[in-house]
């Protein structure tokens, strides 16, 4: 022990050239690897016009060199991170604490509700269009929220519901000339029963199989509605279909667009409020116990085929009312907008976000609509950034952006209250 | 003394598989009744026989509530059942793992509470209060079983012998007329076993329950039954007090083999 303690500094050092060492090597195997991968791209050219092979032997230095820095780089904050994990764990709760702080939270969703309102006056068209549709994509990722973070129902055919919501507005103002703000809640309620009529056959199925049952529902509808042309009008769609009025006052596009906006902000709020009560309810603890353990569920006394018809039947809800919307917005529908990749993008939302995390959520609706439209420089890579973002947030934060946090009781001696 | 329930010829067939033949188990009204055997008995296959996770091929299971009507059980769905009076813990814990332990707690008091979708959305009075009288009476039963200082703790991060207890406070949630235990005490020290038998009697008392647990440790068994059916290949070979069942011979035979000596006893070692 004395000797050692004689001798602090050499001990350290030592050993602190050893992982060096270590550093180095692995960021030499790193180099090396990447270096032969990438050869027959980044170093062979060929010359097709003069049939010669040029071999760009410099830009295979740059790679080495590259990657051997980041991975050495990387390996040191690995070192750096891996023995002081208690206090990463204590940094994640400080922003936590931000987030839960009055003080911090208040004044940050007055900027954010004054930048909202502020926003539609002074964007463009074009700026309050992708908007919309952002917050189209937030309803929808927080309906899909109810299914898939809550209730742990992982479906892959959400999209089937908004679907239905958009055709209901379409096709019942096409052949009846019902307006919005009767389709709207009309729309909401027929896909409720389409969730009802999904939920029924696949009661029995979880996980893996439920995935796959969902996606073939939502691909039957959409062929149904590809190739059913007297009741859906096939392929070219639906079009002329009206934007929603304001009490018979004519609107141009532009004012249209606003209102279109605004008359989202509303539903995204009512949304969020719905959720939030649901989420803290008998029934949003029932769908997290069905979620954790179907079975105990079963056995604390809650009834597994209310608990998941309820789940379809809501999350499908809050995608039949952002179809409407969708159908309001474009003017015009067609079954390519409902394919699978629609799904794909809003599970990957609420994946993202973080299973059962409203603001996570909502967070990553808007990260991942937006972020492609204002970094079009780079829609070359978008679908390679799109991959790399979702295997980041999966390595260090597997339980998404802002993962679910369980609500946090408090008690003093025998009077109750909580706090969230 | 009253029947709390009367298990009638209850035969279950996995295929070709008899895993319990004819199998008669009465407990009465606020006893510890106590069910052993072998591995792979057929006790676990029983348990959800009770609680209505397998259909029994054949028999009758019926419950006798206080003051209210008898009810038979087989047919009904695992949430009827439970919510007729009968909680059950599970051999693996089976906890919510992500939620907190009040809030484990909190779904047991699900069939005993009524909001729906309505009620969760507009929150009227009567939601309201009905949300925090499950509050105060989860938090009642964590105190009860020792948990109340880990309530916001995920049940996931809670040590063994504390999930063990917090399954056993879910239950409880559900305010039973019969708890039935599976192997509470598996995988604890001879101390927490120790605890766990105090606390079993002391649950049996203040809840006034009647109880049907299946256990290995013999010591516990005998300490607490007051009735004990002993099953082997699904078949019950021997009922009675703990002194009975100890020194039947079936109960030897099935336990330590064929050769028995003249001192063997079940529960000495």
């Amino acid at each position: 022990m004395a000797f050692w303690d004689d001798h602090p500094s050499k001990k350290s050092k030592s050993v602190f050239h050893m992982k060096f060492a270590e550093e180095i090597k692995r960021s030499i195997y790193v180099a090396l690897w990447l270096m032969l991968l990438t050869f027959p791209i980044i170093v062979i050219k060929v010359n097709t016009i003069d049939n010669v092979i040029i071999w760009r032997w410099s830009n295979i230095a740059g790679i080495g060199l590259a990657s051997f820095l980041l991975s050495f780089f990387w390996q040191l904050y690995l070192r750096k991170k891996a023995p002081e994990k208690g206090v990463a764990m204590e940094k994640e709760s400080f922003f936590r604490r931000l987030l839960e702080n009055p003080k911090i939270y208040r004044p940050a969703l007055i900027i954010i509700a004054s930048c909202a309102l502020v926003f539609p006056f002074i964007a463009s068209h074009y700026q309050i269009n992708v908007m919309t549709t952002a917050l189209i994509y937030v309803m929808l990722g927080l309906g899909l929220n109810i299914e898939v973070g809550l209730a742990g129902l992982l479906d892959l055919g959400y999209v089937a519901f908004y679907a239905v919501g958009a055709y209901s507005y379409a096709l019942l103002n096409y052949h009846f000339g019902l307006g919005f703000w009767i389709l709207l809640p009309a729309g909401a309620l027929l896909a409720a029963l389409f969730g009802i009529l999904v939920g029924l056959p696949v009661l029995r199925l979880s996980g893996d199989y439920l995935a796959i049952v969902t996606l073939a529902f939502a691909e039957i509808l959409r062929l149904v509605l590809e190739n059913w042309n007297d009741f859906s009008f096939g392929p070219s769609g639906i079009s002329n279909i009206p934007r929603p009025g304001l009490f018979g006052i004519p609107l141009t596009p532009e004012q249209s667009a606003v209102y279109l906006y605004f008359i989202l902000i509303a539903l995204c709020l009512l949304t969020i409020f719905v959720i939030y009560r649901l989420q803290h309810s008998r029934i949003g603890r029932a769908w997290v116990a069905m979620r954790e353990d179907e079975l105990a569920c079963q056995a604390m006394g809650i009834d597994k085929t209310k608990a998941k018809l309820a789940a379809f039947a809501l999350g499908a809800t809050w995608a039949g009312m952002a179809g409407v919307l969708f159908a309001a917005k474009t003017t015009f529908i067609n079954p390519a907008s409902f394919t699978f990749l629609e799904s794909a993008m809003i599970l990957a939302i609420v994946v993202l976000g973080g299973m059962g995390s409203i603001l996570g959520v909502i967070t990553a609706a808007l990260a991942i609509i937006l972020l492609p439209e204002y970094l079009r420089v780079f829609s070359d890579y978008r679908m390679i950034l799109f991959g790399a973002a979702l295997i980041l947030v999966m390595i260090f934060r597997p339980g998404g952006l802002m993962a679910e946090k369980r609500r946090q009781y408090q008690f003093h001696h025998t009077d109750i209250e909580d706090k969230t | 003394m009253e029947y709390i329930l009367d298990v009638r010829a209850l035969s279950m067939d996995f295929g070709g598989l008899r895993a319990l033949e004819n199998v008669d188990l009465c407990i009465r009204q606020g006893e510890i009744a106590a069910l052993i055997g072998p591995n792979g008995a057929g006790k676990t296959t029983l348990f959800n026989c009770l609680t209505g996770i397998y259909q029994p091929t054949a028999g009758t299971i019926i419950l006798y509530p206080p003051k209210t009507k008898s009810k038979q059980l087989n047919g009904l769905k695992i949430n009827a059942i439970a919510k007729l009076g009968m909680a059950r813990t599970f051999q693996n814990i089976r906890l919510f793992g992500g939620m907190t332990v009040l809030e484990n707690v909190m779904v047991g008091r699900h069939c005993r509470s009524g909001a729906g979708l309505l009620g969760a959305i507009f929150r009227p009075p009567t939601t309201r209060n009905e949300e925090k009288e499950i509050v105060r009476k989860s938090y009642t039963i964590l105190e009860y079983m020792g948990l109340a200082q880990q309530v916001n703790e995920l049940a996931r991060n809670l040590p063994y012998g504390a999930q063990r207890r917090l399954e056993i406070a879910r239950a409880l949630a559900t305010d039973p007329l019969l708890l039935l235990l599976d192997e509470p005490a598996a995988g604890m020290n001879p101390q927490e076993t120790n605890e766990l038998d105090s606390l079993i009697s002391q649950l049996q008392k203040d809840f006034q329950l009647s109880i049907l647990l299946i256990e290995h440790d013999m010591k516990l068994v005998m300490n607490l039954a007051q009735n004990i059916f002993v099953l082997d290949y699904g078949k019950e070979i021997a009922r009675g007090t703990p002194q009975e069942v100890r020194n039947h011979p079936a109960v030897i035979k099935a336990y330590l083999g064929e050769e028995e000596g003249p001192d063997a006893e079940i529960g000495q070692c």
